[in-house]
This record gives C-alpha cells, sequence and structure tokens, in this order.
C-alpha cells in the first residue's frame, strides 16, 4: 500500500508514527554557545512571533523582528531559530548585510511536536539577545502520508 | 431537489473552520503556495504541445477567458453523455484537440493547469446546472455520499453532515465541500486534487480506494458542487 | 526547479524599506523520513539562499530540514539605488534556481 492511513473513528486511539529522536535542551543549547562562544545571552530586542496552537506541524508561520529601537550605530548581524523538539536543533540561520532595512524575517518552519522554539540575535556590538515561544502542536486525525 | 441536509442552513467552508494562520495563508496570494502551480500553468497555456502543436490558448486565448468555467465544473459532456470533470476536461482537449499525452493524475503539470483555470473563477458562486441532464449523476453521488462502505462502516455523510463541527482527535471535522480544489494542504505539504482527498478519505475508512476516473469518483464531485450552493470558488485553497 | 514567485514593490522612495517575498517550489525532503519498507529518505534539502542589491549583499540565509516545503521568505532592503536584485538558490544536489528583479528607486 503507498500511503499508510492514520484514523481515529469516535473513541477509537489515535494510531502514531514512532516519534522521531529529537534534539534535547543540551542540543540547543550547544549549538547556541557555539553561536556566543560565551557570550552573555540577555532578553529582549528580537521578538520571536509564533502561533501558540500549532493546527499542524508540517508548516508553521514563523516571523522575527527587533523589538524596540536599537541604539544609534548598532544594528543587527543575524538572527538565528533553534527548536528543542524537533530531530536537529538549528531551523534557520539569517545573515543582514548593510542594504538590508528593518531587521525582520519572516518564514514557514516544521515542528515535529509540542516544544520550545528559541530565538537570538546577534548584534554588531558583539551582544546576543534572545526570544522563545513555547507551543502546543495538534495532530491532525486523518493523515495520508507516504 | 436534493436533500442536502448539511448541519447548518447555508453551507460552512472549511476555510472558516481553519485557524487564522491557515487563513491568512490562503489571503495573501504572496504567500499562498498554491500560487507556485498557477505561475506554472501560465507557461503551460501557452506552451505549444502535441502533434498539432497548438497551446491552451491557441483555441482558448488569454487565459482570463476561462472566467466562470471552473464554477460550472464537473459539467455534462454531451459526446459521453456523462458527467465530466475539469481535469478530465484539460486530458482531453490534450488528446483531442492537441495531439498530446494525457497528463497523469496528480502531476504537477495537471494541477498546474487545473489550478490556473479554477483561480480564474475565485469568489464566483459554485453554480452546477442540476435541472439537466446531470440530475441523475448528481442523485448518484448523493447515494455515494450516504452509503456505508469500508471496514470502518462510516458514510461520507456520516463525518462530513452528522458530525461536522465536531472534533476528531485534535482536529475539527469540516463540512467537507470541495469549493478549493486542486488546494495546498499542509499535510501534504503540496498541492493536490479532489480525487487524491477522497482517495484518502476512504482509505480512512478502510475501504477499496475507487480507481481513477471512476463514474462514481466523477458523480460525488458532481454531487459536492450541488451540496456547497451558495460557497464560492476559493482556489487554490489552504487547508491545514 | 520551477520557477520562483517573487514579490517586491515596482518603485520605491530612496530610504525607504522596503519588503521582498519569495516562495520557491522544493520539497525539502528532511533526511528524517522513512519510506513504506522503513529505508531512510535521502535529505533534498535548499541549504542557502542569498540575495544581493545592485551588486551588495543584502541578506543571506542558511536553511536547515525544519524549514517547510516549498520555502516562504519575506525580509526588506533599504532603498539605495535603481539596480538589480538578485536571488540564488542552493539546494543538496547543487542546482541552483537564480531569479532577477529590477526595482527602481526614486
Amino acid at each position: 500500500m503507498q500511503r499508510r492511513f492514520l484514523l481515529a473513528a469516535g473513541a477509537a486511539l489515535l494510531a502514531l508514527p514512532a516519534a522521531p529522536a529529537h534534539a534535547t535542551r543540551t542540543d540547543v543549547a550547544a549549538a547556541i554557545s557555539a553561536l556566543t562562544k560565551g557570550a552573555p545571552l540577555r532578553p529582549g530586542r528580537v521578538k520571536l512571533d509564533l502561533p501558540l496552537l500549532v493546527e499542524n506541524g508540517n508548516t508553521v508561520a514563523l516571523s522575527l523582528a527587533v523589538a524596540e529601537p536599537l541604539p544609534p550605530g548598532e544594528r543587527v548581524l543575524s538572527l538565528h531559530v533553534f527548536a528543542e523538539g524537533n530531530p536537529l536543533p538549528n531551523v534557520i540561520n539569517a545573515f543582514f548585510g548593510p542594504r538590508s532595512g528593518d531587521p525582520h524575517l519572516a518564514t514557514r518552519i516544521r515542528l515535529a511536536t509540542s516544544q520550545t522554539v528559541i530565538a537570538v540575535a546577534a548584534c554588531a556590538d558583539g551582544s546576543f539577545w534572545t526570544d522563545s515561544v513555547e507551543l502546543l502542536v495538534t495532530l491532525a486525525a486523518c493523515v495520508d502520508e507516504i | 431537489m436534493f436533500q442536502g441536509g448539511v448541519a447548518h442552513a447555508a453551507p460552512h467552508s472549511g476555510y472558516d473552520d481553519a485557524g487564522p494562520q491557515v487563513r491568512a495563508m490562503q489571503d495573501d496570494d504572496t504567500q499562498n503556495p498554491g500560487f507556485l502551480w498557477v505561475q506554472q500553468g501560465e507557461t503551460l497555456w501557452t506552451e505549444a504541445a502535441g502533434s498539432r502543436a497548438t497551446s491552451c490558448a491557441t483555441c482558448h486565448g488569454p487565459v482570463t477567458a476561462m472566467r466562470g468555467v471552473a464554477a460550472r465544473y464537473p459539467a455534462f459532456n454531451p459526446a459521453t453523455a456523462t458527467p465530466i470533470t475539469l481535469a478530465q476536461r484539460i486530458n482531453h482537449c490534450r488528446t483531442e484537440h492537441q495531439g498530446a499525452t494525457r497528463l497523469p493524475p496528480e502531476s504537477d503539470a495537471l494541477l498546474a493547469l487545473s489550478t490556473l483555470v479554477a483561480v480564474q473563477s475565485r469568489g464566483l458562486p459554485l453554480a452546477i446546472d442540476d435541472t439537466g441532464p446531470l440530475r441523475p449523476f448528481i442523485a448518484a453521488g448523493e447515494t455515494f455520499f450516504r452509503t456505508r462502505q469500508g471496514q470502518l462502516n462510516l458514510a461520507c455523510a456520516t463525518c462530513h453532515e452528522e458530525r461536522a463541527g465536531h472534533h476528531l482527535g485534535g482536529a475539527l471535522i469540516p463540512e467537507g465541500h470541495a469549493n478549493g480544489y486542486p488546494q495546498y494542504r499542509l499535510e501534504w505539504q503540496k498541492l493536490g486534487s479532489f480525487p487524491r482527498r477522497l482517495r484518502a478519505c476512504m482509505l480512512g475508512v478502510r475501504a477499496e480506494p475507487l480507481p481513477a476516473d471512476a463514474p462514481d469518483a466523477t458523480n460525488i464531485e458532481l454531487y459536492l458542487a450541488v451540496r456547497a450552493r451558495g460557497l464560492t470558488v476559493e482556489t487554490p485553497a489552504v487547508r491545514p | 526547479m520551477a520557477r520562483p514567485l517573487i514579490n517586491v514593490p515596482k518603485t520605491v522612495r530612496r530610504g525607504d524599506s522596503f519588503e521582498i517575498r519569495i516562495l520557491i517550489a522544493h520539497p525539502m525532503e528532511s533526511g528524517q523520513r522513512r519510506d513504506e519498507y522503513g529505508k531512510q529518505i535521502a535529505r533534498d534539502i535548499i541549504h542557502s539562499f542569498l540575495c544581493t542589491y545592485a551588486g551588495e549583499e543584502v541578506f543571506r540565509a542558511d536553511f536547515f530540514p525544519a524549514i517547510a516545503a516549498n520555502p516562504f521568505l519575506a525580509f526588506t532592503a533599504r532603498a539605495v539605488e535603481t539596480g538589480r536584485l538578485v536571488f540564488t538558490w542552493t539546494d543538496d544536489h547543487g542546482a541552483v534556481a537564480f531569479d532577477t528583479v529590477e526595482i527602481v528607486v526614486e
């Protein structure tokens, strides 16, 4: 059979594929410290926007923006996203050249399960800023997958 | 007239059941991935194909001339005295008028042309003529809709009419209107046709899926279009 | 790869920030899935994206398998001069999609 079918009918139990191995908090912390090289990570400046309740983890709209006006001469060099409950810790690294506008990014990501997603902004002065969102991923009842 | 005993007086599009993020993807053409197929369709529309080296545009002119067409499909095909879906009609054009081969079901090319034609009718109300020769086929489609099948012994109506608006697992059961196909489903991570969705539902109730182009597959698509009267064409819809 | 969909304003005022929205068709096969025989499906993703504006880098991104199929990106650039925006996507096969858009700065 080409497609496996998982179906929950009425009170029947939802059959689930075996959960994939996932990145742990330790993996994400290691990926972040590889980025910051030990510099402190402060809350603020960056704002991560994700839905708190995700209808389908295959495609989740994510946006990142700089939350407050930066000090004069300061700019965001890069934004990074990490996921604690995905098979791999990294999601995206985005780098902003001098001709970029407001450091702003929107994309669509995959989330394997309910988890915490963490964003980190690297500023030109060597400081690092962070925001995170803890979200719930609901599962579709009728799925056809290869 | 047909029963169409939908839970609500007026049909309720799956769009209204979707979350704000899914609706935002459908609302903005620059974010709707279905437009990747629309763009591919625009290329194919003017591309010569087959032994006669003709394109869709050779006969039909600019694709904007197709506004309203998809709202009337599935339509009656006098040559065979049966209903014909939009995708079947596109393949009919290829074999009969272009001297080209049929595009395979679910191929990007067939989805692209179907989506391009259907998006021309976006916002128009579904307008199947249920007073003429389509009547017996609509009735056959309704019979299929109400017939229990598969090891789970469920009819389409069991979920999409009697239990529409309730939940199955974490997901809301929609009324099952087919007014946005081909549509982009997040679960598929691509655009897909109504027959793909039907196949998935039938496998879901552990029934034997219908063969491609089986009369019942066309009849149910036709009945659903009549049942969804009052809704507009949403192609390319986005659904979870 | 199919042609990407690119949305940018046709004209922008000098000094203004403008948004660039792009969609490209790609399965972004994560390398985490298995086929019906239990065999791992090989990873096939776009791993990098680059946008230059009048020859200078504006925006660059590394994608990981957690980027959804048919990747969507929106980011901004500052209107400094009339010139060409060049977009380049590179996937695991080395295949590169390439597209350009002219932007007029008034």
